[in-house]
């Protein structure tokens, strides 16, 4: 017969965090995250040395300069003539800044407002839906030539092309975030007597917020597709935008600027993603747990 | 002398023909802490939906001072976006009460739940029982006169949860509200109540009625005296002479 001997094992306080007891929350940067995108950078711009040296044939590695002249020629000009170096590229570059920014907050302002009429009233919704849907599938810059037929001046057909490409992720998500309020906070309001403009104001759009942001960063990153694509439909003597002086440079076949300019472009769209990223942070990031603003 | 809850008679058949809950009646009185126990999904929440007005019931009356209700959930439906503070703060807000008169009866009651100190803190910073001691003190900003349990501690650990059972009790006796509690644990329902009520599942209907005759303030060894358990076993048989 084995001795039965009871044995009683005492945990250590710290091994289990009772239900009582607050949480605690942590965040640190690790190597790998800087050492991952570094190592993909460097063999990026090794590719485009393979590609403007030797992979490309001669007669077409004049459209890809390597990065260097592309660095000298596109970067460290400032001014040759009317339309090489770095100032003609910027200055374009502002004109679809502007568009992209003033497109964006028409966008903001009426996106916003429609999600709300179709959240608080159902036949909005109904009426409105299709043809948000509609809008989403349709291929905007086929709209173009009646754009330019119908309406008057450059920069307000710019805009209305930021508008329309960057208005559905702001209706939907906006939308979905007021929706989507769990049914016992709803309840919670309902038994202390909530009219819809309080439930609105403190209980749905606060809610909502993480969605807001998601489809403002993804409009926003939209509205400065919209102002470079929309450059190359509508351009007049004065106002150049960045899309047009692409199309410029392509023409002319300079490659260094073009280069620069495409850079440019795409650098535009990410600091527009980064600054979405760091508003939505500051918003939220106190209270949402998945906000991953970089 | 009605109580300031009573049923009487109440039915009620949801609109696809679900027979949640059968001729029911009782009452709570102030000073009370009645406790509802039956199987999941007998119908013990749709007691305190109809209770709080959140549901009308299609038979019967349930008649109750609908402006001096307190209803704790089953989560803590906390708004995640506000401080602890601030959600404690709600209700008051949503009745109307001045700012300052907010604040005060927020400093008292954060203190009366065990929450000094944390005010500041959002609810992810919170463990679960504290959640519940934060949606507590959010209905007690109103002081009910009735106040609704619907298994608020049914999520906790039973550490957390014995705690917070006498933490509870000690506000009942300093309120003196009438408590209406649905709980699936028969030892929870004996160690809070006044009274213990049955629910047979589907239609719900009450099949048994216990008066727990333990005097407060109760201390957490009473559950393992013979007396308690004695309570314990005749409730537990009931519950399940209701589910045959």
């Amino acid at each position: 017969m084995t001795d039965i001997n009871p044995q009683v094992t005492v945990m250590p306080p710290s091994t289990r965090r009772p239900d009582d007891a607050p949480v605690e929350t942590t965040s640190r940067v690790r190597a790998s995250d800087i050492i991952g995108p570094a190592v993909v950078f460097v063999l990026f711009i090794g590719l485009w040395y393979a590609l403007s040296t030797t992979i490309l044939p001669e007669q077409k590695r004049f459209l890809l300069p390597t990065p260097h002249k592309v660095l000298k020629e596109g970067f460290f000009t400032w001014q040759v003539g009317e339309q090489r170096g770095l100032f003609p590229i910027l200055k374009s570059m502002w004109s679809s800044i502007q568009v992209a920014i003033i497109g964006l907050l028409i966008t903001i302002v009426i996106g916003t407002a429609l999600a709300t009429a179709m959240a608080t009233r159902r036949w909005v919704e109904r009426a409105t839906w299709p043809y948000l849907v509609a809008l989403q599938s349709a291929p905007i810059l086929a709209m173009t030539p009646l754009i330019r037929a119908l309406i008057d001046g450059v920069q307000t057909q710019r805009v209305l092309v930021v508008v329309l490409i960057a208005f559905f992720p702001i209706v939907n998500n906006t939308l979905f975030g007021l929706l989507s309020v769990e049914k016992s906070q709803h309840e919670l309001f309902t038994l202390h007597g909530a009219n819809k403009w309080t439930r609105l104001t403190k209980l749905q759009f606060p809610a909502a917020m993480p969605n807001i942001f998601v489809g403002l960063r993804i409009s926003a990153g939209l509205s400065v597709i919209g102002a470079v694509v929309g450059d190359f439909y509508f351009r007049q003597g004065g106002v150049v935008g960045i899309g047009a002086q692409i199309d410029i440079y392509r023409g002319r076949l300079w490659g260094s600027e073009l280069v620069a300019a495409i850079i440019l472009a795409s650098v535009f769209g990410l600091v527009v993603f980064v600054v979405f990223g760091f508003l939505s942070k500051k918003a939220i990031g106190k209270w949402h747990t998945t906000t991953r603003g970089q | 002398m009605a109580g300031a809850l009573s049923f009487d008679n109440v039915g009620m058949t949801f609109p696809d023909g679900t027979r949640a809950l059968d001729g029911s009646t009782f009452d709570v009185n102030p000073g009370e802490f009645v406790t509802v126990v039956g199987p999941s999904g007998c119908g013990k929440s749709t007691l305190l939906r109809i209770a709080s007005n959140l549901e009308t019931a299609t038979e019967g009356t349930c008649n109750v001072d609908r402006d001096s209700i307190g209803y704790v959930f089953q989560d803590a439906t906390l708004l995640p976006w506000r401080t602890v503070a601030k959600n404690i703060e709600l209700l008051a807000e949503l009745h109307g009460v001045d700012k300052a008169e907010r604040v005060d009866r927020v400093r008292s009651v954060i203190d009366l739940v065990g929450l000094s100190g944390f005010g500041d803190k959002y609810p992810k910073q919170l463990s679960g029982g504290m959640k519940m001691r934060a949606s507590l003190a959010r209905s007690l900003v109103m002081k009910p006169r009735v106040f609704l349990f619907d298994e608020p501690f049914g999520a906790l650990d039973e550490i957390t949860r014995e705690r917070l059972n006498d933490e509870l009790l000690r506000l009942f006796q300093l309120e003196g509200f009438a408590g209406l509690f649905i709980t699936h644990s028969i030892s929870e329902a004996v160690y809070m109540s006044t009274k213990v009520l049955v629910m047979s599942s589907r239609p719900g209907r009450i099949v048994a009625s216990f008066d727990v005759p333990f005097e407060y303030p109760r201390a957490h060894t009473l559950r393992y005296e013979p007396r308690f358990a004695e309570l314990c076993g005749e409730v537990s048989a009931a519950l399940r002479g209701a589910l045959v």
